[in-house]
């Protein structure tokens, strides 16, 4: 069993990338991230207290850990089964894992919209 | 002299032998080496990396019966600070895995120079093609009237710094004596009078010359290291000799010569060092000061060598471990072949040292000697800095650094290998902020050695970094560089620093509670309290750098808050780890584990039927025994955690938090034969009680019905074992996972309900003075248990302990009977893997 390999599934579509409403803001509570399927990618979305979105690859790239269980601030989100911690800025971390891939997302009228 | 109890350090148990070859057959030339302290133990080391042992059939012959240790290390095991089996540095299965013969507690008596034979004090007679001398040094007691009885013994309570065997002597009269008196305010006396001090003996120190450290400092810097001194409370005497020791049976106290007489009942001599020479005397060895030896460490005789201190090489004597390796070093060389014409030059003694806690560091000259020398000081008496350099000709000849030793890198850089220095002299001393390029450790070369105590060289430290230890703690921790006497920490830090590129832990933080908020939990808890600050983001709002937060802090605060606020607290899930936020453990492959409570390990049929059904409905891949005498079901998906709750109807194990977790328990005095109490029931009310209090790591309990201690209560956080009559006792710090270690006994009391308050109060005082992940083994013996003690032995503060741990046990609620119904936040229990069909770990 590979669970890296889960991280295939999170690669992009192929095809331009659109925006997509994939749900409410209010669905995720603040500091927290839920998961969406998007374009038939699963994407991790995070709404920080500061107001800020983030949006990212569902799984880690480390061994597959559910990033949208992790923990999050303005500058990293701390996958929750082995603690790297990837930047918000390029998806890198310190420990060397990764990049992730990262998704623009923004707020309209109370929905998330994601481009993938 | 020695008692029963008398236990050989890095000793075999008794009965193990090595084979031995017969001597017959033996065609590998014999080395002997006389001494086995730390120049005769590492000459060994360096002729086996030569690959000696092909060539020499090696013998050592020591006078003391352990195996070979850390001898600077003394000063920590006496300061409580180090075990001694921290301190071993070669066992004797060490020798005898490298077939060399350690001959421990033989003393050598004469060399046969003509014979090539070693006659030693057992009788025995070993002969030698090469010998080595490595004798070292005793610590020298001036002639005082009364320092030794008629039979030339010293008097009892007067002790030499020198040996293992010393300072265990030491150690165990700082239980019986209030006052000491330290002979010697150099390195040794300060370090002992340091550690003394920190038993809560009351010390003074007596020392003949005009200034502490005369040999390496000058006088303005030891009078800034006297005033140091002095803040941790020793009382310093300068400039006077003492000439008399009082008491006949035992030490009672010492006059001075001007008469003045401090009264003590422990006096510890650490006026200098003598080189061992006797044995070299007796065989017809040149000895002066030392035995004097050239260039290749040869006595006069051309088969006898000596190294380490009780050597004299071109008129210098060394007194410290640096040349000694040198020594060794070279000997090897010219022993093995390596280099046959390898030659000592003499050591330029660059000294780094912690002495009675302040960073020292001296090399070459301490004042300059000739006209045109220059001299640069900076003196600051009132933060106890004091630093200077000699330069002669554009060359550094001297430093001392007194207080602030971070510029050592650079200046031991300069004086070893002359590197050349910056027109403005001030920057030796300090770093001038104008963003000119820093020199020093990036220069250095990679094999030079920055600690000395566990011979780490830089080129070590830069491997690990490349190995991926991320901070200055991790490379410490695998290099074991720094965790000496701890004074080349600083600069074990600029290395790594270096060799990461920046990309370090930043250990400046190290006293941090968590690592965004740049206050110690006491300054924490309590600007807490004061801005009546309730919940995570209101406490990075407040407290954080710029109101920033930080992931990594969130999980410490959470639990910190609900400490301080118990039901008033005001909860995140985001401040939350996962764990929290859904009450399971998560599992590698994203599902979680569900632990349901069973207190003190008791169940019922009743329980094991709906755990059964419940595992089949939800098809759990593993139901599995824990450690901790409950049933976990794994593999669980967070989907249908909260279902499984409630057809479960049992309340939560705890088994993921921070939080005290389990009390195991044996059957005690209800089934067993044995049983002298009944330790089930008083686990399950420990576990009523305590249930998912929250704590700064785990907790694990254990109650025992005797000290068979069947449910292993010695290796738990808090162990309660019966020992009959109604008395219990409760031990406190034990643990038997990746570190093992017994608890040590709180105390003996005579009822379950003792127990509970006792256990109560203890887990308070944890929670509230731990660091955060700091089990209880490791905070036990920092706190110290007397101090632990003294604690609960004050009533004011348990009145305040057993309100603290009140209002946690009162905020108590259940998790799961909370959650099931309604989630805490939307999506609570959504899955964060949408697209994978969990669980993937393996069903069995
Ligand atoms: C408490 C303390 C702190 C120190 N701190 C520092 C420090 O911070 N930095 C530093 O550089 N140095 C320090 N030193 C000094 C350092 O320990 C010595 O320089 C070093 O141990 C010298 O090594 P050696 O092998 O020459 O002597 P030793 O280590 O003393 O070894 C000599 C051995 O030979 C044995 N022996 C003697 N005669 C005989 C005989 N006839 N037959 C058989 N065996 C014999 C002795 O029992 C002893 O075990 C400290 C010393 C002490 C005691
Ligand atoms: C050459 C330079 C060395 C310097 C400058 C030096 C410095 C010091 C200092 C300053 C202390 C006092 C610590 C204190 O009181 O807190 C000290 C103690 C100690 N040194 Fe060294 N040391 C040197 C070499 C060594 C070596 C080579 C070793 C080991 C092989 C060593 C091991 C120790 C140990 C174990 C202590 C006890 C520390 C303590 O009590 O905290 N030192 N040393
Ligand atoms: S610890 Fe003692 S009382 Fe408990 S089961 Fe074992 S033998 Fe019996
Ligand atoms: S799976 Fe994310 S850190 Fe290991």
């Amino acid at each position: 069993m590979s669970l890296t390999q889960t991280a295939a599934t999170d690669s992009p579509a192929i095809g331009t990338p659109t925006e997509h409403v994939v749900g409410r803001l209010d669905e995720i509570p603040m500091g927290e991230g839920r998961t969406y399927v998007v374009a038939g990618v699963q994407v991790a979305v995070f709404r920080l207290r500061d107001g800020s979105l983030h949006a990212t690859q569902a799984a880690c790239p480390h061994a597959g850990g559910p990033l949208a269980d992790g923990q999050t601030d303005v500058d990293v989100l701390v996958c929750p089964l082995h603690l790297y911690a990837y930047r918000w800025s390029d998806g890198g971390s310190s420990g060397g894992a990764g990049p992730l891939r990262l998704f623009p997302v923004r707020e309209q009228d109370g929905d998330l919209l994601v481009t993938a | 002299m020695r008692g029963p109890e008398f236990r050989v350090l890095g000793g075999r148990p008794e009965g193990v032998t090595s084979l031995h070859v017969d001597d017959e057959l033996e065609t590998r030339s014999r080395i002997v080496v006389v001494g086995n302290g730390m120049a005769g133990a590492r000459f060994v080391e360096e002729v086996l990396d030569r690959g000696g042992d092909e060539q020499f059939c090696i013998t050592v012959l020591g006078d003391e019966p352990h195996g070979n240790y850390n001898r600077i290390m003394l000063s920590p095991v006496l300061a409580g600070e180090s075990h001694e089996d921290e301190i071993v540095l070669n066992s004797h299965d060490w020798y005898a895995d490298n077939g060399v013969t350690l001959r421990a507690g033989v003393r050598a008596e004469r060399i046969d120079t003509a014979a090539k034979q070693v006659h030693a004090d057992d009788g025995s007679v070993t002969p030698y093609d090469h010998l080595v001398l490595a004798t070292g040094s005793y610590s020298f007691v001036p002639p005082m009237n009364g320092v030794r009885k008629d039979d030339g013994s010293l008097l009892p309570g007067v002790y030499g710094f020198r040996t293992i065997d010393e300072t265990r002597a030491m150690l165990e009269a700082t239980g019986r004596c209030r006052r000491a008196v330290v002979m010697g305010g150099g390195l040794l006396g300060l370090e002992a009078a340091r550690a003394l001090q920190g038993h809560g003996l009351q010390v003074e120190l007596v020392h003949a010359m005009p200034w502490l450290m005369n040999a390496q400092l000058d006088a303005e810097a030891g009078a800034i290291l006297k005033r140091s001194v002095e803040s941790l409370g020793i009382t310093v005497h300068l400039d006077v000799l003492a000439t008399e020791v009082l008491g006949t049976e035992h030490v009672e106290g010492v006059v001075l010569k001007d008469g003045r007489r401090l009264d003590c009942d422990l006096l510890v001599v650490a006026a200098g060092v003598r080189p061992h020479t006797d044995v070299a005397v007796r065989s017809g060895l040149e000895v002066e000061r030392a035995i004097v030896v050239d260039d290749q460490l040869r006595t006069d005789d051309p088969d006898v060598y000596a190294i380490g201190e009780c050597a004299q090489h071109r008129g210098s004597v060394y007194g410290l471990v640096a040349p000694a390796w040198e020594h060794a070093k070279v000997l090897a060389d010219v022993l093995t072949g390596t280099d046959p014409d390898a030659e000592y030059t003499g050591s330029r003694t660059a000294t780094k040292l912690k002495v009675a806690g302040v960073d020292v560091a001296v090399m070459g000259v301490s004042t300059p000697e000739r006209d045109d020398d220059e001299f640069l000081v900076i003196s600051e008496p009132k933060r106890g800095v004091h630093l200077s350099v000699v330069i002669r000709d554009d060359k550094l000849v001297g430093a001392t650094l007194l207080g602030d030793t971070r510029k050592v890198a650079f200046l031991t850089q300069a004086f070893d290998r002359g590197a050349p220095l910056p027109e403005e002299r001030i920057r030796l001393l300090v770093d001038l902020s104008d963003g000119a390029a820093e020199m020093g450790v990036a220069e250095m070369p990679a094999d030079s050695q920055i600690c000395n105590c566990n011979g780490v060289s830089k080129g070590d430290i830069c491997g690990a970094v490349a190995d991926g230890c991320g901070s200055v703690g991790a490379v410490m921790d695998r290099t074991r560089a720094g965790k000496g006497c701890g004074s080349c920490k600083s600069l074990v830090k600029q290395i790594v620093e270096w060799a990461a590129d920046g990309e370090v832990t930043e250990d400046a933080s190290a006293s941090w509670y968590v690592p965004g908020i740049p206050l110690a939990k006491p300054e924490l808890m309590a600007a807490i309290r004061e801005q009546d600050l309730r919940s995570v983001s209101a406490v990075f709002a407040a407290l954080a750098p710029a109101g920033k937060e930080d992931a990594k802090s969130k999980m410490g605060l959470t639990s910190l808050l609900k400490l301080i606020w118990g039901a008033d607290f005001v909860p995140q899930k985001d401040g939350e780890f996962i764990n929290d936020r859904v009450h399971a453990n998560i599992q590698r492959d994203g599902t979680f584990s569900v632990v349901p409570q069973m207190k003190g390990g008791v169940t019922t049929p009743a329980q094991l039927r709906r755990i059964a059904d419940v595992a089949e409905k939800y098809e759990v891949p593993m139901v599995k025994v824990t450690g901790g005498q409950r049933i976990d079901l794994l593999g669980v998906r967070k989907e249908d955690l909260p279902a499984m709750w409630s057809d479960l109807g049992m309340p939560s194990g705890y088994a993921y938090g921070k939080s005290m977790r389990t009390v195991k328990t044996c059957v005690g005095s209800d089934f067993c034969r044995f049983g002298l109490d009944d330790s089930t029931q008083l686990g399950i009310d420990l576990e009523t009680r305590f249930q998912g209090i929250e704590s700064p790591a785990k907790i694990k309990m254990a109650v025992v019905g005797c000290p068979r201690n069947c449910a292993e209560a010695y290796v738990k956080d808090v162990g309660v074992v019966a020992v009959g009559g109604g008395k219990w006792e409760v031990y406190v710090g034990g643990a038997a996972g990746a570190t093992v270690r017994k608890g040590d006994l709180l105390a003996t009391v005579s009822s379950a309900q003792e127990v509970m308050t006792l256990t109560g109060r203890f887990l308070q005082y944890y929670r509230e003075n731990g660091n955060w992940l700091e089990r209880t083994y490791d905070f036990v013996p920092r706190v110290g248990l007397e101090a632990i003690r003294a604690v609960l032995a004050d009533d004011e503060a348990c009145t305040d302990l057993d309100a603290g741990i009140q209002r946690s046990i009162d905020a108590y609620t259940d998790p799961w009977g909370q959650d099931a119904g309604e989630p805490a936040t939307p999506g609570q229990f959504r899955t964060s893997l949408p697209l994978v069909d969990l669980p993937m770990v393996p069903v069995r």
